[in-house]
């Protein structure tokens, strides 16, 4: 992984383009973008994007490997797929951001801090384990992704709404012990295993 | 009419203690009535929502749904696979387009399937509970069952994103689908005319990452409610009840509102019009009581 | 017999007319005021009986003028054709009962309005001949185009195809023109994913193999006379020997230059030789032939810039102000050249808007995204030479920052500039500027070696007339290939910028275009916009004072000057819109069936009320080609207007003569309404220049006020569209107001 950090890339040129199509979920769409900015309009988050979808697409074209790969931009994503189903070239661009937040993540060089992204891993982490979500571990979990002060913090604030769940039997403290799973969590495990296996093997092969 | 039979895939929010088990119940009830037998999904997992991008690749999240499609060929033959989850619905409904449309990768899914003992074929249809409804049993069909109708209740329809876009509910447009609004009708309520916030997003799943970003698209929401009349708002997604549900407080606490809007599921109204009680209706789960619901139930 | 006029007037009941006014009266008033010689009413005159009815008379009683009091002259058309005699109109139903309300008040004045009609079509048939078209017609099924590039030899072969022999003229010593040297060209099928063979070879062995088509390799025309049916042409080649040759009708498909990109030095052309146009990189595609394209010093390129809008769409002097309109579609053909043969190349299109226009355009695009393309939109500053590269500079627009890119190759998209010969309106205003002792004004156009291409004898000049950006004239929307010479067409880029597959569909028209001039001039028929007209204009010779402003105002160059300086018609030319009637100021220009005195008498057969009866008359001049139907479609949408406005229709609004105005002024009339087409760049006059050259005289009428003491607001002229159904009514009820505010005219008798 560590080359790939320090792909050369030449402005303008199809190299990290290549490395998208390649590596990230729908990548080979990327060229497709005609820049019309419609998915920037759609987006309910659109305000937040440092770089909004076409502009990612266009930077990809242009090299800027480094600027989109550590960018916050793609972790904005709601999955609301407002883009997908207005987007006159028919990109699935919501795959698209979710891939190069992956593609990211699995480089390393997806911002540190940024809490989607540390709030999806959670999320992943929390359902491969078990084989489902575990609401109430990854509620406490979330709380505590910024650091023992700042869980508290939120705990506190967010409170209310807990004993609200509590009180309507829509969170459980079960769940704390055990709770809900699959059986066969070790089929799971050598399904996903293998899943990655197969995904990074196709990417090497498509890498060359 | 002879009963109807689907396998089950209910999801991790549906299940004893989770945030949309009050969904489920009222999803029984509803069933009931309309004579459906849902068969749940043998051992089935967590799709990984519209989340788990991050942690898991393209494959292993297809994957995921491949083990839920492969265990309901297992156990369920030919029957349609059917979600209330507006997530674990898209997630497997798209894990079928894509495998079907692609050779490699349903190869690639059924190799990694290999290594826990499974073979999928993605050949079932994938519908949301809703689908059923409507094509299945159709609004008249719905409307036959109805015993308390649902009067004097204004309802705002808020089909949020992921059981519109991008799959959605056949013949139905993205930007303004009507059928919530008529299953509204057809249990007797009245719809909020152009609801305007009715295909908005309410943050998804980042409520958890970027709360006060989502909290403006949920005030968004709830206010236009309150702007079309509305007495509760109705939802066929467990996010989107739970985050326009249960925020209300802290939105109240930051942007000095007042907001005290009941969110309920569409099977909430239609067990209730069936003549359901409070209780099988899922009600007891409101953080908001939808007190006008409640009413009519208790009658 | 032929001599004797004697006048029909039919009055129809139908359509609620006999419900709404009193057609006994009329029947009284086409007899006793306007002096037709047989009167009827009918209850449904269109129908076969009625028609009979007519027919019986022209038969059997001598009646060789109708007058039909009926509907509007734009309807039953079909009906009341009647062979060998003048027909005209008096426009009961639209122009009166459909405009009018069904009252007790309205019923005085609507009768009132039903009464001129009649006078007014009676007394109108009294001053029409039958024309009798042109004896002196030739048939010469033979077109001569002008330029042997695809828009020629496409011409040539659909008009051969039609039965006709044609001409192709070329100045050059080969077929093929601007596409024969591309290597290939922009997709014209499904799936249009790639380019595709140009198509040249087989349209120049079409041409070669027609029996019907003649080639003259580098020739030119030297000179070209005559009309539609006549036109004579001396072809002369290189070495100077002429042979003269008649023909029907003319295509001019001579083509485009490309634009000079020497003046473009800050995009590196002429400095490097790896930056080059378009045309340039089409040759060295097909130098390599499917191999790697190669620089000049014999590199292969492995990376390429493409500059769109190279000294296009922009302001600055020297530049090109217009869209070229295929260069998108062309540079994206021509990434394509890179991408097939070798995907690693590295191919930047560089654009500001992304233009793809035609069927197949976008599909292209996609492919060439598909193939790996980069579009970036972005503003090219300049190209400086970079160690072996270029270095392109440019703003990324999507991304807002400055940048560049290194390259192998640059390709500057440069635009067509027309090759239509001599601007000959720009030519009579230096000759004008001379006579006046002004010094000429220096032409800012782009600069191209202007020759004559058609040699013209015309007395209005050598060329086809420019419309814009050295363009020739001819309506791209309305009228394709119609320029403003009568059976002479322009076609492909020199009317407007285009690729190959407009060209060859714009060829196909023009040579339909051609034909049907051949067509109507064996016939003595006028063409386009009043096809199949047999008028034309005649003049009094003795009359005439030699002004020249019939012969310089003709919009269609119809009109020479004979040795003795007098005007000199040449009737297959001309249109029949009747600007050199409306021209002429001692009125001796007239047409069989509408003259001076065809519309003169019509509007003072009028019965103008004296003052105190307070019922003001208004005059409207509507073109029959854009206001008169819009009054129709007003009428049929039951809009109301005054009943106190009497419409003549008018063939454009270029042949009113100001002493219609005068007259109608000095017997009483309150007010003059005058409706004519859009004019001006974006005209839409059926006759090009007719609305424009009435508003530079009607802008003169105030004079005529004046004299009388009137007050200017009497007279209006406006601009009217088809569509202007709602506008057109409420000018006449402007000017219907504006008589109410400043009072009637005091020249009543």
């Amino acid at each position: 992984m560590s080359t790939m950090n320090q792909a050369k890339v030449e402005k303008y040129r199809n190299d990290f383009l290549k490395e998208v199509t390649a590596n990230v979920e729908e990548g080979e769409w990327v060229k497709m973008c005609m820049q019309c900015g419609v998915c920037a309009g759609s987006c309910p988050f659109g305000p937040y994007w440092e770089h909004p979808p076409q502009e990612i697409f266009m930077m990809i074209r242009a090299g800027k490997r480094e600027e989109v790969l550590t960018s916050t931009s793609m972790w904005m994503c709601t999955s609301c797929y407002n883009c997908i189903a207005r987007c006159p070239r028919e990109l699935p661009i919501t795959h698209i951001m979710h891939g190069l937040a992956h593609y990211a993540d699995r480089l390393g060089l997806a911002p540190k801090n940024q809490p989607t992204r540390k709030f999806a891993n959670l999320f992943w982490n929390n359902l491969t384990k078990k084989g489902r979500a575990n609401e109430l571990k990854l509620g406490i979990a979330l709380y505590f992704m910024n650091g023992f002060i700042e869980g508290i913090k939120t705990a506190l604030k967010m409170q209310k709404m807990g004993l609200n769940m509590f009180k309507t039997k829509r969170l459980s403290p079960m769940e704390l012990l055990g709770g809900h799973g699959i059986k066969d969590t070790g089929g799971l495990h050598a399904i996903l295993k293998k899943a990655r296996e197969i995904e990074l093997a196709n990417a090497e092969k498509f890498n060359g | 009419m002879s009963k109807k039979e689907y396998s089950f895939y209910p999801g991790c929010s549906s299940q004893k203690g989770a945030s949309a088990s009050n969904y489920q119940v009222s999803v029984d009830s509803m069933c009931d009535v309309l004579d459906i037998k849902l068969n749940e999904i043998p051992d089935w997992n967590c799709c990984s929502a519209s989340i788990g991008y991050a942690g898991g690749g393209v494959l292993p999240r297809l994957a995921l749904s491949a083990r839920n499609m492969a265990l309901s060929e297992q156990a369920h033959g030919d029957q349609d696979i059917v979600a209330t989850c507006a997530a674990c619905w898209l997630a497997t409904r798209e894990t079928k387009e894509r495998l079907l449309h692609d050779e490699a990768l349903m190869k690639d899914t059924n190799e990694a399937l290999a290594a826990g003992g499974l073979k999928v074929e993605a050949k079932q249809n994938v519908r949301h509970m809703v689908e059923v409804l409507i094509e299945d049993f159709g609004y008249d069909g719905l409307a036959k069952n109805v015993k308390k109708p649902l009067d004097g209740i204004k309802i705002a329809g808020y089909v949020g994103c992921q059981t519109n876009r991008p799959f959605g509910i056949a013949g139905e447009s993205f930007e303004n689908p009507k059928y919530l609004d008529k299953l509204i009708e057809t249990m007797g309520a009245e719809p909020v005319e152009n609801y305007d916030k009715k295909v908005s997003c309410c943050g998804g799943a980042l409520i958890f990452s970027e709360p006060e970003k989502s909290h403006a698209l949920i005030k968004d929401i709830i206010e236009a409610a309150y702007d079309g009349g509305a007495d509760m708002i109705v939802t066929p997604c467990p996010v989107c009840q739970l985050n326009v549900e249960a925020y209300q407080d802290q939105i109240n606490a930051k942007y000095k509102t007042k907001f005290n809007m009941p969110v309920v599921y569409y099977s909430q109204l239609m067990s209730v019009a069936y003549g359901k009680s409070g209780k099988e209706a899922g009600l007891d789960g409101q953080v908001i009581a939808a007190r006008k619901l409640e009413e009519i139930a208790g009658k | 017999m032929a001599d004797e006029i004697k006048i029909g007037a039919y009055i129809c009941q139908g359509c609620g007319i006999g419900d709404r006014v009193d057609t006994a009266q009329l029947a009284q008033v086409a007899q006793r005021d306007a002096k037709a010689s047989i009167v009827r009413e009918h209850a449904f005159l269109c129908n076969a009986e009625g028609v009979k009815m007519i027919q019986d008379d022209i038969d059997n009683e001598g009646v060789n003028r109708v007058a039909i009091c009926a509907c509007s002259r734009r309807a039953k058309t079909e009906a009341f054709n009647f062979e060998g005699v003048a027909i005209t109109r008096g426009n009961l139903r639209e122009g009166v009962i459909w405009i009018r309300p069904d009252t007790d008040e309205a019923r005085e004045t609507t009768q009132d309005m039903a009464d001129d009609y009649v006078r007014m079509a009676v007394t109108e048939a009294k001053y029409m001949t039958p024309p009798k078209g042109d004896d002196n017609t030739k048939y010469t099924p033979k077109v001569l185009i002008v330029g042997g590039g695809v828009s020629g030899m496409t011409a040539a072969v659909e008009a051969a195809k039609a039965g006709y022999q044609c001409t192709i003229v070329e100045k050059s010593g080969a077929l093929g023109g601007a596409a024969a040297k591309a290597w290939k060209r922009i997709p014209q099928h499904a799936p249009y994913a790639d380019p595709e063979d140009t198509g040249v070879a087989e349209l120049i062995k079409a041409v070669e193999e027609s029996d019907k088509i003649t080639v003259h390799l580098n020739s030119h025309l030297t000179k070209t006379s005559g009309a539609p049916g006549r036109f004579s042409a001396d072809i002369t080649t290189e070495s100077g020997s002429t042979t003269t040759e008649n023909f029907g009708a003319i295509v001019q498909a001579s083509g485009y230059f490309e634009y000079d990109a020497r003046q473009l030095p800050e995009l590196g052309y002429g400095k490097s030789a790896n930056v080059v146009t378009q045309a340039e990189l089409d040759a060295m595609a097909k130098e390599a032939d499917g191999g790697p394209i190669k620089t000049k010093d014999g590199k292969e390129v492995n990376s390429v810039a493409f500059i769109q809008c190279a000294g296009q769409r922009s302001e600055k002097e020297g530049h090109l102000p217009y869209c070229s309109g295929h260069c998108c579609l062309t540079s994206i053909k021509q990434a394509m050249y890179f991408k097939d043969q070798n995907p690693d190349i590295d191919t930047n299109v560089i654009y500001t808007d992304l233009r793809t226009p035609g069927a197949g355009g976008e599909d292209f695009y996609r492919s060439g995204q598909q193939k790996g393309i980069t579009f970036t939109k972005g503003a090219v500053s300049e190209v400086v030479a970079s160690g072996d590269a270029l270095e392109v500079k440019f703003k990324d627009l999507i991304l807002d920052e400055d940048t560049s890119e290194k390259v192998d190759l640059v390709v500057l998209a440069t635009g067509q500039v027309p090759n239509s010969g001599v601007d000959i309106e720009a030519m009579a205003a230096v000759v004008e500027g001379e006579e006046d002792g002004a010094e000429p004004e220096e032409p800012t156009a782009v600069q191209v070696p202007v020759e004559s291409i058609l040699n013209l004898t015309y007395r209005q000049g050598p060329d086809v007339p420019h419309l814009k950006y050295g363009f020739n004239d001819s309506h791209f929307i309305c009228f394709p290939y119609e320029t403003r010479r009568t059976g002479i067409y322009t076609t492909g880029p020199v009317r407007r910028p285009m690729d190959m597959q407009q060209a060859i569909e714009d060829a196909t028209g023009a040579a339909m275009k051609a034909i049907q001039a051949i067509e109507n001039a064996a016939k003595g028929r006028a063409a386009h916009p009043r096809s199949g007209d047999l008028s034309f204009p005649s003049f009094r010779r003795e009359g005439c004072t030699q002004c020249k402003r019939c012969t310089v105002e003709c919009p269609f160059g119809a009109i020479d000057e004979d040795e003795e300086r007098y005007p000199q018609f040449n009737e297959e030319r001309c249109r029949r819109c009747g600007t050199c009637m409306g021209a002429c100021p001692v009125r001796v220009i007239s047409f069989e069936n509408y003259s001076v005195d065809s519309v003169g008498q019509q509007l003072k057969i009028v019965d103008i009320p004296d003052e105190f009866e307070e019922k003001p008359r208004i005059l409207a001049l509507a073109c029959e080609n854009d206001a008169y139907p819009a009054l129709d479609m007003a009428a049929m949408n039951k809009v109301e207007y005054s009943a106190f406005v009497r419409v003549i229709p008018v063939r454009c609004l270029g042949s009113v003569n100001l002493i219609w105005i005068t007259d109608a002024l000095n017997s009483g009339y309150d007010g003059v309404v005058m409706m004519g087409c859009q004019k001006g760049e974006n005209y839409q006059c059926h006759f090009v220049r007719g609305s424009e050259i009435a508003h530079v005289r009607m802008s003169k009428v105030d004079d005529t006020l004046q004299s009388l003491s009137l007050e200017p607001e009497r007279v209006s002229v406006h601009e009217v569209a088809i569509t202007d159904i709602e506008r057109a009514p409420a000018l006449i009820n402007e000017m219907a107001e504006t008589i109410e505010k400043i009072g009637m005219s005091p020249f009543k008798f």
